[in-house]
């Protein structure tokens, strides 16, 4: 067996070209499935261990649902939904009072791409631009770096007062301290009261490119038809997280009118289903990746076939000397395969190397802990040995079934 | 042309048992709808210590009847037996089998691995026999060496000249100590002086106790055997002592 991998290793090396261009179509199928496996099981493994997407004990209602839903029906249904309004969103807190204090109310620009002006400067367009209430800090895990966070007051007299996360302020107030001074956002403005302490990145965005006002404020000034508001609802502890859920589902169906047999008319959101959408997400992806790699594969694997089968003219005369000295035919098959076989799982070792680099190179970038798709690298290597040996078998049966008398006659 | 060899000073050795027993044996290939009758009804004895030439012009069947020799074709009709085993009836690995102990191939074109040097090329057979890489190692240098090439070893084809290689395809076929060296055209790739050389070694390998079969339409080439089979037209013209 070491012989016919010699003599395997000893013909690829004749063609370099060939041989390295052959193997590059499994490179790149390889590369693309092992490149989006190693990002998204980096993701995913930073996110199951502790990430969370909404602050500890949280859960929220919202109009729309993240994530991929199915389309149809279903969409049309949540098209159709009603927009979660300011007084509807307090409603809900009165209901909630007894249970928690801690509902926060959102609304974010999403419609345009927010740049903020001050004093001549000017921050980049596609700032973080939304309303919200003075519970913002404590159900978002943000905190108060200089002035003052919001208060009821602010909310209740529609005051057009802002909060300015860290990087809008070294864009707009490089060398001076923002408290006091004015802002342009959106075409209106606004008084800063107070500044966020930074935060940091997440996935690759900084969250500290942000602009808060009163979530009355946001409503008057561009449209309360136009936004649905998020709430976000804190429970007072783990303990009574699931209790203060359920009254929140029953505090919402009341306040959205829903008679006993009516479906929810909005989404909830807990870091459970926020995880769980991502990984309905990473599936959709991997899915992508995996078919495309498929394709990639299959087309690299009629490459080995193509190269494989001039191989085997070219070496017409080869094989029928090896036949002669008495080569059985299962040798020079073995060998034929090897050869398709090497190419093949060569291709794909460097494939799993170059995918592994890109993806946790994006997984580095994206701020998540580096990982090495073992399962997938494997599973590179038998598809990778299958593809050779699928695609390698009727050449290298081909060979070994050549005639010697004929094989030697061959010029 | 070679110049004669000196008949008077040849040896001629004691015959040994009987390797090759070839009885009636016929051959037809088809040909579209033409059915070609190579060998028409052969019969042959080849014994231990032969030194065999088959002559004849082309068409005659001298090709078939050296791939049948060789074990590289099995007959349409007839009986072939290789030290008492039935070759007729073989399948093609065990064809390959005995080609590989019992049969040492020296080819016009040499036929030898361009890409492997001359110690690879002679151990080929030793690799299908199996051989462990020492003993291969040791017996294919030995080869070499008694065909002239010992300083040669290491030498790829290219860096070779035509009687060279022709020297290592005769190592190739005589690393496997086989029973028989079937030899198509030796010479017939080679200008006449390199042509002697190589028909002095074949004169060596007999001395040594070798049994040679060579083919060739040159009768200076079929002159140094000891036994000169003629075919025309399928059959044996003639069998008789090389004068």
């Amino acid at each position: 067996m070491s012989e016919i991998m010699r003599m395997a290793f000893g013909a690829l090396g004749v063609n370099k070209l060939r041989s390295f261009l052959t193997m590059s179509g499994i490179t790149i199928g390889v590369f693309s499935v092992i490149g989006v496996m190693t990002a998204v099981s980096a993701l995913r493994g930073s996110i199951e261990t502790g990430l969370s997407f909404l602050g500890s004990n949280t859960f929220q209602f919202a109009k729309w649902p993240t994530g991929i839903t199915g389309g149809g029906a279903d969409w049309e249904k949540i098209m159709a939904r009603r927009k979660i309004s300011l007084e509807q969103a307090e409603r809900y807190a009165d209901l909630m009072k007894g249970t928690t204090e801690v509902i926060c109310f959102k609304v974010f620009n999403n419609e345009s791409l927010v740049q903020a002006t001050a004093n001549g400067h000017k921050t980049t367009p596609g700032i973080t631009f939304g309303g919200t209430n003075e519970y913002f800090l404590m159900a978002n895990q943000f905190s108060i770096d200089t002035g003052r966070n919001f208060t009821g007051g602010d909310v209740d007299m529609v005051r057009p007062v802002c909060i300015l996360g860290k990087d809008v302020v070294t864009k707009l107030f490089p060398s001076e301290s923002p408290l006091g001074k004015t802002i342009k956002a959106n075409g209106r403005t606004y008084l800063v009261i107070g500044t966020f302490a930074p935060k940091g990145t997440m996935f690759g965005q900084s969250e500290d490119d942000i602009i808060m006002i009163p979530v009355s404020r946001y409503l008057m000034d561009f449209g309360a038809q136009r936004y649905s508001v998020n709430i976000t609802t804190q429970a007072s502890s783990q303990a009574a997280y699931n209790i203060t859920m359920d009254q929140g589902i029953s505090a919402m169906r009341i306040v959205r009118g829903l008679r006993p047999e009516q479906a929810n008319d909005f989404e909830l959101y807990s870091n459970d289903s926020l995880i769980a959408a991502f990984a309905k997400i990473a599936d959709v992806i991997s899915a992508g990746a995996f078919i495309i790699s498929a394709i990639a594969l299959l087309a690299a694997g009629v490459g080995i076939m193509n190269i494989m089968l001039v191989s085997v003219t070219e070496r017409t005369k080869e094989i029928g000397v090896r036949k002669a000295v008495g080569a059985r035919k299962i040798l020079i098959l073995t060998q034929f395969l090897v050869e398709s076989v090497v190419l093949s799982v060569t291709g794909g070792l460097f494939g799993i190397v170059l995918g592994t680099f890109a993806g946790d190179g994006l997984a580095m970038f994206l701020n998540v802990s580096i990982v090495f798709p073992w399962g997938w690298a494997l599973t590179g290597v038998v598809v990778c040995s299958v593809i050779g040996i699928a695609f390698g078998l009727y050449p290298a049966w081909k060979a070994s079934s050549l005639d010697p008398i004929e094989a030697l006659r061959f010029e | 042309m070679s110049p004669p060899a000196p008949v008077e000073s040849r040896i001629l050795r004691p015959v040994g048992p009987l390797v090759i027993s070839i009885e009636n044996v016929t051959k037809l290939y088809h040909m579209g709808d033409e059915t070609i009758h190579a060998l028409r009804g052969v019969s042959l004895e080849i014994r231990r210590n032969e030194y065999l030439a088959i002559m004849g012009p082309s068409g005659s069947g001298k090709s078939t009847l050296m791939n049948m020799l060789g074990c590289l074709d099995t007959p349409t009709a007839g009986k072939y037996e290789f030290s008492g085993q039935d070759v007729a009836s073989m399948v093609d690995d065990e064809l390959a089998d005995i080609r590989n102990r019992e049969i040492g191939f020296v080819f016009q074109t040499f036929n030898l691995l361009a890409r492997s040097d001359a110690l690879r090329n002679v151990e080929l057979p030793l690799i299908y026999g199996g051989i462990s890489p020492h003993d291969r190692h040791e017996r294919a240098t030995a080869a070499l060496v008694s065909v002239g090439l010992g300083d040669r070893i290491h030498h790829r084809p290219n860096e070779l000249s035509g009687g060279q290689r022709q020297r290592v395809a005769i190592a190739r076929a005589l690393v496997n100590r086989p029973s028989i060296i079937l030899a198509d055209e030796p010479t017939g790739n080679l200008d006449s002086k390199t042509g002697v050389e190589i028909m002095a070694l074949f004169e060596d390998l007999y001395e040594k106790g070798n049994t040679l079969i060579v083919v060739t339409h040159e009768e200076s080439v079929a002159r140094h055997a000891r036994r000169i089979i003629r075919l025309r037209d399928g059959l044996i013209e003639s069998d008789a002592p090389a004068d």
